[in-house]
């Protein structure tokens, strides 16, 4: 039954879409946006590193992005101005993958597949991976949520609890890095952050709760692969860009209604 | 046996010594106050204290299985968290709904539950703060500023709803605060802090310190005085000075009631 390649698109956006609620719902509520984009963007190094010494893709992009995050966490914990180091390190990560990239001897590499994804292209064994990833990206955020929701809300009172904040955060980078490494395929190095934010976001208007915004955001990002896989089919648009295009016309519609219900 | 002592506590930031060999503590029903000027080292402290950062010298020890109940100065919620005061007082464990709804009574917030926590006033918001403070029946109440924000009223309502708390459960209290006359009225003990602790004791044998006139001046007006201090500098060189003036102040570390020294300063600091 996973024989046509536009089911199994589905089956990979929506794979997506169940980590991305919740873990997306994370990096809003901690403003942590930028930092999925440096983790998303030094993906491409992964790629290029994994060509080069023929390992899977998704393990070197895991293990990539898994290092882009402990480096950031060390800067941050220096004192370094988040904002410039994320910028310098991000950009630095992904022009350097593009640099690599081009050195990978024999093998013609499509970039654009892994700057903005090949939905289309998703394979039986992708499928395994995403949906693997996706469990357990989705397992830990459960088993962890309470914690994870009051060390967001303050470190102070995570600390008055007896929850250790930082290692709360790295639960976080870990599950993001995961995210990354499996949804490279379905939309690229340069739109992860979207799939993580925008779904995120356009679910906010309309949420009263941490819980119903993660839920939400999952049923938008579901919406938003369904959207953008039949614009695609129909239009012969790049699946990736409009499955992010469909998100973003959702979080326009839940704004502006939420701001029509009143809020609150 | 103490709830909580902080021994020798060495705290830098970069070259800055923002606490400097501090010793504090906090015994069951007492209330011990921090007061000291701004950029003194205060929240340091309390973070200290609480476990959110390691110190780079001295230890802090907690009566076995501690319960700790912890107001914050000032919580920012991100304005993208949409949490109602139910679901927030909930976190990291829901409490029983009996406890729950003690506790709201108790601080007066049992209209609030169903809003959001984004939507209250910063009154509201501090009642909030304490009442999760409060679910877990602690034996020890860590409070920072709990009253910025807060209106005079407001303020004294605050600190009764706090000495309440102490008579009922025998909790002790650790606060700290930029008002000097609710430290003078409602503290058994008083820590004054400038990196070190220039002098502590119960509120009269402070008040009569001459480090304390040094901090916060003469004719004090409260708060104010506080803010005073911010652009007189000469205090802190003093202490920074190659001098070893800080180690004067161990004398001053004047411990307690027998010494119940004279009121002086008694006039004009009620002003």
């Amino acid at each position: 039954m996973l024989d046509h390649f536009l089911l199994r698109a589905v089956l990979a956006g929506i794979g997506i879409a169940v980590a991305a609620g919740p873990l997306g719902s994370f990096v809003v509520w901690r403003r942590m946006a930028y930092f999925g984009d440096a983790t998303a963007h030094a993906a491409v190094l992964g790629v290029a590193l994994a060509l080069i010494l023929s390992v899977p893709v998704t393990l070197g992009t895991l293990v990539v992005a898994l290092a882009m995050a402990a480096a950031v966490n060390w800067l941050s914990a220096r004192g370094h101005a988040m904002d410039a180091s994320l910028g310098v390190l991000a950009h630095a990560a992904l022009a350097l993958g593009l640099v690599v990239i081009s050195f990978v001897p024999g093998v013609r590499v499509d970039l654009s597949a892994f700057l903005f994804g090949d939905i289309l292209a998703v394979s039986r064994a992708d499928l395994l991976v995403i949906w693997g990833g996706a469990a357990l990206v989705v397992t830990l955020l459960v088993w962890r949520w309470s914690r994870l929701l009051t060390a967001t809300l303050s470190r102070e009172l995570a600390a008055a609890s007896g929850i250790d904040a930082d290692r709360e955060g790295l639960v976080l980078t870990l599950a993001l890095a995961v995210v990354v490494a499996v949804a490279l395929k379905v939309v690229g190095a340069l739109l992860i952050a979207a799939m993580l934010i925008i779904p995120a976001a356009a679910a906010r208007a309309l949420a009263r709760s941490p819980e119903s915004m993660a839920f939400g955001a999952v049923g938008i990002g579901m919406l938003a692969t369904l959207g953008g896989l039949a614009a695609s089919w129909y239009l012969d648009t790049p699946a990736g860009p409009s499955i992010v295009s469909a998100a973003a016309a959702i979080f326009v519609l839940t704004t502006l209604s939420g701001r029509l219900l009143g809020r609150g | 046996m103490s709830l909580i002592t902080a021994e020798n506590i060495v705290m830098r930031y970069g070259d800055v010594r923002v606490l400097d060999g501090v010793d504090a503590s906090v015994e069951p029903g007492e209330i011990v106050t921090l007061i000291g000027p701004n950029g003194s080292g205060k929240s340091t402290l309390v973070k200290v204290l609480l476990g959110v950062v390691r110190p780079d010298g001295g230890r802090v020890v907690r009566a076995p299985g501690l319960r700790l109940g912890y107001v914050p100065q000032k919580l920012h919620i991100d304005a993208s968290l949409p949490i109602t005061v139910s679901r927030f007082l909930s976190l990291p464990a829901r409490p029983s709904a009996d406890r729950m709804a003690a506790v709201a009574q108790i601080t007066g917030i049992t209209g609030l539950r169903d809003r959001q926590m984004t939507a209250l006033s910063g009154g509201q918001f501090q009642r909030v703060l304490l009442a999760r403070a409060l679910l877990t029946d602690p034996q020890l109440l860590i409070l920072d500023e709990p009253t910025q924000g807060l209106d005079q009223t407001g303020e004294a309502d605050f600190y009764e709803l706090i000495e309440q708390v102490r008579r009922e459960t025998g909790a002790g209290v650790f606060m700290v605060s930029h008002d000097l006359h609710v430290v003078m009225s409602a503290s058994d003990r008083v820590i004054c802090l400038n990196h070190h602790i220039c002098c502590a004791g119960t509120p009269h044998v402070v008040r009569a310190a001459p480090e304390y006139r040094a901090l916060f001046g003469r004719g004090t007006h409260g708060a104010l005085a506080l803010y005073q201090h911010q652009h007189d500098h000469e205090h802190e060189h003093e202490h920074d000075g190659p001098g070893h003036h800080g180690h004067d102040h161990a004398g001053a570390n004047l411990d307690d009631s027998d010494k119940e020294s004279p009121t002086i300063a008694e006039s004009s600091d009620h002003a």
